[in-house]
C-alpha cells in the first residue's frame, strides 16, 4: 500500500474520478476542466485561494451537486448512489440549536449500516450532554467531524477541517485524521493551512481560478519552485562568484555586503559546500532556507492578489 | 424514521415556552373566558347557547394556525438557513424525511391541544362533546393539513427564516380573523363568514361536527384541496440548500 500513497495512481485502483469536471453559476465558471484521481487510502489535499473551486469540486464529488459538464465517479459509481460509503464534513452547516451531542451521535448513526463512534477520539465524550447551539466553535467542528466519519465511510470528504480550531486541537485532529486513514478510508481534504497539506496530504492539487494549477506530492511542489534553496554564507576570504555561477546547481548569486546569498535546486548545499571545501574557504554564518509549500503556494496561485477572485 | 421522530419530539419539547403555548394556550384562553360569567350565560344572540360553546371551534382553528403557522415554517425555515438540511443531504437519509418528522410532531401536538380543550370544555364547562367524533377528526386533519401545507409553502418560498416568520405572521393573522378567533363569528359580516367556511382550517366543518349534526362534506373536499394543492407547491418549490 505504502508505494500506491506517493507514486501516481496504479491503473484501476482509483476510489474517486473526476473527469473534465465543469460547473458554473450563472455566468461565473467555477470550475472547469478539472480531472483527478484519488486512490484507495490516499490523503488527497485541495488547496487553493477563496473562489477557486474548491467546494464546488467537492461538492460534486460529495454528490451534492449536478456538475454541467464531466463526470464524478466515486467506487466506481455516482456519488448520490454510494451515499453511505461517503462522510462528508461540509464548511458551513450547523445542527439544530437545542439537539444534543449525544443526540446527533445516535441520530447521525441511525442513518448507516455499521456505524463508528469517533467522538471519544475527538474529545466530545465530556460534552455529550452540550446543546449543539452552546458548543464552541472548536467543538462544534469536532462534533461534525465525528459525524463525518460515523457511517465509517470508505471516503471521507473534509471541507476546512480545522479552520475555527487551536494548535492543540489542530494538532490533535491530524493525528485523528492518520489513525482514520490508516483504518484505510480515503480522504480528501479541502485546507487552507500549508502545514496541514504538509503533514497530512499525499498528494496535493492546487487550484486557480477554476483549474488545477499544480497537481503533485507536497515536495513534488515545492521542488517546482525555481531556487527553491538558499544558501547565506560569509566566505572567510573573498570569493569569486562566477565559480559560484558556474556551479550546475545554482540559478541565481547576489552579494550584500560580505554575505553571499546562492539560490539553487536541492543539491544546492551540497554543491556549494564542496566548492568551498576545495578552494579551502570557510563559510561563516552559514544558513539554509527551504522553500516552503507555503512559498510554493503563493507562486502556483499567482500571489495575495488571487485571494480576490 | 423513528429516531427522527423522537428527537424531534424531543427539541419540541425542549422548546419551553414554545411546547406550552401550543399545547396549553387554547386550553387556557378556554378557561379565562368561561370566567366570565356573560360568557357563560346561554343568550339568544348565541344562538340559546352560551358564547364559550360556539367558541370551541375557534379555539381549534387558534390550535391549528398557530402551530402550523407560527411553528412549522420557521423551524423549517431555520433548518435550511443554517445547512442543516444541506448536511442531511450527503447522508443517506432524505432530508425530506426531517421534514416529515417536523410534521408527525406538531400534528401530534396539536391533536393532543385539541383533546385538552376538549377535556377542559366538558370537564370545567360541561360544553357538548362533539356530536360528530368522526367528522370532527376529519375536520382537524383535513383543516390541519391545509395549515400546515401553507406554513411549508412559505417556508419553501421565502428567502430565509426571518422573511418566512414576517409572511407567516401575515397569513396566521388572515386564518384568525376569518376563523373567528379574534371575534366570534357571529359578528362578523356574512361575508367573512363565508370565507372563513373555505380559509384553511375551516370553522365552519370544525363547527357543524361539534354542536351540529355532521360536517358539510364540501366544506371537507375543499380542505382536501387546499391541503392538496399547497402539499404540491410546497414539494414542487422546496429547496433544500
Amino acid at each position: 500500500m505504502i508505494f500506491l500513497w506517493c507514486c501516481p495512481i496504479v491503473g484501476g485502483m482509483a476510489i474517486i474520478e473526476v473527469r473534465d469536471l465543469g460547473k458554473r453559476y450563472g455566468p461565473k465558471i467555477a470550475v472547469d476542466a478539472v480531472s483527478f484521481e484519488v486512490a484507495e487510502g490516499e490523503i488527497f489535499g485541495i488547496l487553493g485561494p477563496n473562489g477557486a473551486g474548491k467546494t464546488t469540486t467537492v461538492e460534486c464529488v460529495a454528490g451534492l451537486r449536478k456538475a454541467d459538464r464531466g463526470s464524478v465517479s466515486v467506487l466506481g459509481r455516482a456519488p448520490a448512489d454510494v451515499r453511505s460509503a461517503i462522510g462528508v464534513q461540509l464548511q458551513s452547516s450547523e445542527l439544530p440549536e437545542r439537539i444534543r451531542v449525544s443526540e446527533a451521535l445516535s441520530l447521525f448513526s441511525s442513518f448507516y449500516p455499521t456505524p463508528a463512534d469517533w467522538s471519544a477520539r475527538l474529545g466530545l465524550s465530556a460534552h455529550l450532554k452540550a446543546e449543539f447551539g452552546q458548543l464552541s466553535g472548536g467543538l462544534k467542528q469536532r462534533l461534525s467531524i465525528a459525524l463525518a466519519l460515523i457511517g465509517s465511510p470508505r471516503v471521507a470528504i473534509l471541507d476546512e477541517l480545522t479552520t475555527g480550531l487551536d494548535p492543540q486541537a489542530r494538532r490533535d485532529t491530524w493525528s485523528v485524521i492518520e489513525e482514520v486513514r490508516s483504518a484505510g478510508v480515503t480522504i480528501v481534504l479541502v485546507t487552507h493551512f500549508m502545514e496541514e497539506a504538509e503533514r497530512l496530504c499525499d498528494r496535493v492539487a492546487v487550484f486557480r481560478d477554476g483549474r488545477i494549477a499544480a497537481l503533485d506530492t507536497p515536495s513534488g511542489l515545492v521542488s517546482r519552485v525555481d531556487g527553491s534553496t538558499r544558501v547565506r554564507f560569509v566566505p572567510s576570504v573573498a570569493l569569486d562568484v562566477t565559480l559560484l555561477e558556474a556551479l550546475p546547481e545554482v540559478t541565481g548569486v547576489s552579494s550584500v555586503g560580505e554575505q553571499i546569498v546562492v539560490s539553487g535546486s536541492e543539491n544546492l548545499v551540497h554543491a556549494v559546500t564542496s566548492l568551498l571545501a576545495r578552494k579551502q574557504i570557510v563559510a561563516r554564518q552559514l544558513r539554509v532556507d527551504q522553500v516552503s509549500l507555503d512559498d510554493a503556494y503563493v507562486e502556483l496561485t499567482g500571489g495575495s492578489g488571487a485571494e480576490d477572485h | 424514521m423513528l429516531k427522527i421522530i423522537e428527537v424531534e419530539a424531543r427539541l419540541f419539547v425542549r422548546d419551553r415556552l414554545n411546547s406550552l403555548f401550543s399545547l396549553l394556550f387554547p386550553s387556557l384562553l378556554l378557561l379565562v373566558l368561561g370566567a366570565v360569567p356573560a360568557l357563560r350565560t346561554p343568550a339568544p344572540e348565541f344562538g340559546g347557547l352560551r358564547f364559550i360553546d360556539g367558541y370551541m371551534s375557534s379555539l381549534v382553528v387558534l390550535t391549528l394556525v398557530f402551530i402550523g403557522l407560527q411553528r412549522l415554517p420557521a423551524v423549517v425555515a431555520t433548518y435550511r438557513e443554517k445547512g442543516v438540511l444541506r448536511r442531511l443531504s450527503t447522508t443517506p437519509m432524505h432530508p425530506a424525511r426531517l421534514l416529515v418528522g417536523q410534521l408527525v410532531v406538531n400534528f401530534a401536538a396539536a391533536i393532543l391541544s385539541v383533546l385538552l380543550t376538549i377535556l377542559v370544555g366538558y370537564v370545567v364547562f360541561g360544553v357538548d362533546l362533539p356530536h360528530h367524533p368522526l367528522g370532527l377528526a376529519c375536520a382537524v386533519v383535513l383543516g390541519g393539513a391545509g395549515t400546515f401545507a401553507l406554513g411549508l409553502v412559505i417556508a419553501a418560498l421565502a428567502p430565509n427564516a426571518r422573511t418566512a416568520g414576517g409572511w407567516a405572521t401575515v397569513v396566521f393573522m388572515l386564518l384568525m380573523f376569518f376563523g373567528g378567533v379574534y371575534l366570534p363569528r357571529f359578528m362578523l359580516p356574512s361575508v367573512v363568514q363565508a370565507i372563513g367556511s373555505y380559509t384553511p382550517p375551516g370553522v365552519e366543518a370544525l363547527q357543524q361536527a361539534w354542536l351540529g349534526s355532521a360536517p358539510d362534506w364540501r366544506h371537507l373536499a375543499i380542505m382536501g384541496l387546499v391541503s392538496l394543492v399547497a402539499g404540491t407547491v410546497a414539494a414542487r418549490t422546496f429547496r433544500w440548500g
